[in-house]
């Protein structure tokens, strides 16, 4: 199964866990397996809309899943994605 | 809640800040977090990411500055444990647009910079359901 690293900030909603292991096929389907294990995550990754959030990047071995195929870059056994913030903010 | 700041790296958060002037400047607090305290032990300076003509506005690290945040943490075995910027021109509140763009836990250090040098700095956390920011007291250490 694959492997998802979550950035200290979110650790909260993890129980203090800096790895999850998750099912799916895709980084979409990891994504919603993580978020069905740990519910309070999603209000963090994900909008109002359902789409992830802008500050949310997904690497899958160093590359920015958005460079690849998005949500439905398929995933292996033995992937390991990691969740990175950007940060963002200002006046206004 | 308060997050300590020794005086010698909050002089060189202000010096980086007061730089960037008119811009917004942006940087990371690495250091640790024991319970409801957060001790500064280390802070980074990066550039602000954002298109030039919005930086007095607004400030960007990207996912690459992150990770080259989190490394040096790892390095020194600390975290990052938030995030400060400063808002030119205008008070240490953070904007819906800081809000939208936040996540929990970190702090978020403002200091409101004029062209005379930087005034208020006030931190805050993203409460758990995003809807506000709460204060938290930032303590500057004289002597350290």
């Amino acid at each position: 199964m694959a492997t998802i690293r979550i950035p200290t900030p979110l650790r909260a909603y993890t129980g203090g866990e800096a790895e999850i292991t998750v099912s799916g096929d895709t980084v979409g389907a990891a994504l919603q397996d993580l978020t069905a294990q740990h519910e309070q995550l999603r209000q963090h990754l994900y909008s109002e809309k359902g789409e992830l959030r802008a500050f949310v990047n997904v690497f899958l071995a160093g590359d920015d899943v958005r460079h690849l195929k998005g949500e439905d870059t398929p995933l292996q056994a033995d992937s390991r994605l990691r969740i990175v913030p950007s940060v963002a903010g200002g006046i206004r | 809640m308060a997050l300590q700041i020794p005086e010698r790296i909050y002089a060189q958060i202000a010096a980086h800040l007061e730089a960037a002037f008119p811009n917004e400047g942006v940087g990371l607090l690495l250091g640790e977090a024991n319970g409801s305290h957060r001790n500064v032990r280390m802070m980074l300076t990066f550039e602000n990411r954002f298109s030039p003509d919005e930086q007095h506005h607004r400030y960007l690290l990207t996912a690459a500055d992150m990770r080259a945040g989190e490394n040096a943490a790892e390095k020194h075995a600390l975290d990052v444990i938030g995030v400060f910027h400063s808002h030119p021109d205008h008070p240490a509140r953070p904007s819906d647009y800081d809000r939208e763009q936040a996540l929990p836990w970190w702090s978020y250090l403002i200091v409101s910079v004029h062209e005379t040098g930087a005034g208020a700095a006030r931190s805050w956390l993203l409460v758990d359901d995003r809807a506000r920011f709460k204060e938290e007291r930032v303590h500057i250490q004289a002597g350290h």
